[in-house]
């Protein structure tokens, strides 16, 4: 468990302190992939870096396990970092080095001599990221979603509970992005290990996060299970975030409806209501149609969900919507 | 009479020349170890008390910076015949290849000092977060990561550094050091037997031109990774 207690961060720059972080607490769970979602200037490279105190907070208390890290001095500090790896957005691969001697640095660094532990454990390692065949080459005969498979077996080597992603896949084109995040819900799947990854895009917290923080201007604004932020997001710029992964999304907004008769909802399905004929039923039961104006399925991480924005007229409309509401499926109004 | 003779009318002794080089690169090897021993800690000293470096110590770093420029800007010639009582003091002697190394080195480390100082902060900064984020300690990040990292820019400032000792060598002909540029200085210039200047250049020049080949082949090799 990652805890911070009343944290806060400013840099002071020309005898002036400028906040980075505003004061915020915050748990992430042993075990689940926490995303921090923010612009860029928004403070989520800091906040990554307080978990292994790359960065020092000017105030509070950051806990991982049971080891508060803020009172650590350096040489334990620097056994606590061997349990917590890191990835980043250009990688940071040793040039030097080929891709076996980058992936056993860590290794090294902790003090492995042994030439026949050390091959094996890299051999494992590289054959979880699927990257066998090249250990002997250096990272710039790599792609770019091969480097960070090097980062990522590199961050994995001294066997951490707890992995950070620098904007992991920023760097990378729109299909590498999802083949490194199924790697690294995999590796959340298999290892048990706690994942905190920040990001710009919704679409990876959609993909991989069990839990989200939306950070703005140096605050948390806005936090929850993926599912709830991305389906009923709250905060103006959660719903820049969640309209940005949901293009269809901008079409809900009520201006194209203004000659749509009818009231107009928009139904949210979660897991198993998903896959229930529930609309049709509750049709046919209570003599209500319905026009379909916009919609969506697709799934947050594991979750199969729908969001259906629709016209409904009758007179029994709300007969209809009490019985969609006991089906399981989240109603929001729009328009009367 | 031999091609040769005819050519260079006052060489009558090429075993003489022969010597001459043996003792440059002597002078040259020597000088050039030493100056990598010292120069190396010293650059990595500047690099990491710089400012917003690995551990800023803008005190040391100043004082340090300040040393390595007096004796940047003092020219060659001049530091040979101030250190003098030094490299008595060290070696013994004034003259010849050990009384012509203490001046080489003090002269020539603080060049290579800065060139290791350049190339050091050629390095990624992510390169070193990264090392950070494993745990490494500062002694770790200088040895595993700043120094392979940057051996590119390190070899390259070898290079420039020799080719500087080279000519630095020569200037120690006129205070009795030997070598190449003592020949030139003493037969070449002083006596007017220009078949000796001749053949002393064109023997440096041959020298500059190799350690240049060597040291772009190795940074080559290692820039390409």
């Amino acid at each position: 468990m990652i805890r911070f207690v009343d944290v806060h961060k400013s840099y002071r720059v020309d005898g002036k302190d400028i906040p980075a972080l505003q004061p915020f607490s915050l748990d992430i769970a042993d075990g689940e992939v926490f995303g921090i979602i923010g612009l860029s200037g928004a403070g989520k490279s800091t906040l990554i870096r307080l978990i292994n105190l790359l960065e020092r907070p000017s105030g509070g208390h950051i806990f991982v396990g049971d080891t508060e890290m803020t009172a650590l001095a350096e040489p334990a500090l620097r056994a606590q970092r061997r349990q917590i790896g890191m990835i980043f957005q250009h990688f940071n691969l040793l040039a030097s080095q080929t891709v076996a001697d980058n992936v056993a640095f860590p290794l090294r660094l902790a003090g492995e001599r042994d030439a026949h532990a050390l091959r094996a454990r890299v051999d494992e390692l590289l054959a979880r990221v699927g990257l066998t065949a090249h250990a002997d080459k250096y990272p710039s005969q790599l792609s770019g979603g091969q480097k960070q498979r090097v980062g990522i077996a590199r961050a994995l080597a001294n066997r951490p509970s707890i992995l950070l992603c620098d904007e992991a896949t920023s760097a990378l084109d729109p299909q590498t992005t999802a083949s490194v995040l199924e790697l690294l819900a995999e590796i959340n799947r298999e290892l048990k290990l706690t994942i905190v990854l920040i990001t710009h895009e919704m679409d990876v917290v959609r993909r991989v996060c069990d839990r989200v923080a939306v950070l703005d201007a140096g605050a948390i604004v806005e936090r929850g299970a993926v599912a709830d932020v991305f389906l009923h997001p709250q905060h103006p710029t959660t719903k820049r975030f969640v309209n940005e992964a949901l293009p269809e999304e901008a079409a809900s907004e009520l201006a194209p409806f203004v000659r749509v008769p009818g009231r107009i909802l928009r139904l949210s399905f979660r897991g198993d209501t998903t896959l229930t004929p529930a609309l049709g039923r509750v049709a046919r039961e209570t003599g209500v149609e319905f026009n379909i104006l916009a919609g969506r399925i697709d799934r947050i991480k594991d979750l199969p969900y729908g969001q259906l924005t629709l016209a409904m007229q009758g007179e029994r409309v709300d007969a209809a919507l009490a019985a969609l509401r006991e089906a399981g499926i989240e109603i929001e109004e729009l328009r009367r | 009479m031999n091609p040769l003779q005819k050519l260079f009318p006052n060489i009558d002794d090429w075993s003489e020349i022969g010597r001459a080089c043996i003792d440059t690169l002597l002078m040259l090897g020597g000088s050039l170890a030493l100056t990598v021993l010292i120069g190396l800690p010293l650059g990595v000293l500047l690099y990491l008390t710089g400012k917003g470096q690995l551990r800023p110590m803008p005190k040391l770093y100043a004082i340090a910076s300040l040393l390595v420029n007096i004796l940047r800007s003092v020219p060659f010639i001049i530091l040979m015949i101030v250190l003098m009582p030094v490299t008595y003091a060290l070696v013994g002697t004034k003259l010849g290849i050990r009384g012509a190394i203490p001046p080489l080195v003090i002269g020539a480390a603080p060049f290579f000092a800065r060139l290791v100082e350049t190339a050091l902060r050629e390095v990624q900064q992510g390169v070193i977060e990264a090392s950070q984020a494993m745990g490494a300690s500062l002694w770790q990040i200088v040895r595993h990561v700043l120094l392979p990292e940057a051996r590119g820019g390190l070899f390259a400032g070898i290079t420039v550094t020799a080719i500087a000792l080279v000519g630095y060598t020569a200037m120690g002909g006129a205070i009795g050091s030997g070598g190449l540029g003592d020949l030139a200085y003493r037969y070449g210039y002083l006596s007017y037997k220009s078949d000796y200047m001749l053949v002393t250049v064109v023997l440096l020049i041959v020298l500059v031109q190799l350690l240049q080949m060597i040291g772009d082949h190795i940074v080559t090799r290692y820039k390409q990774r």
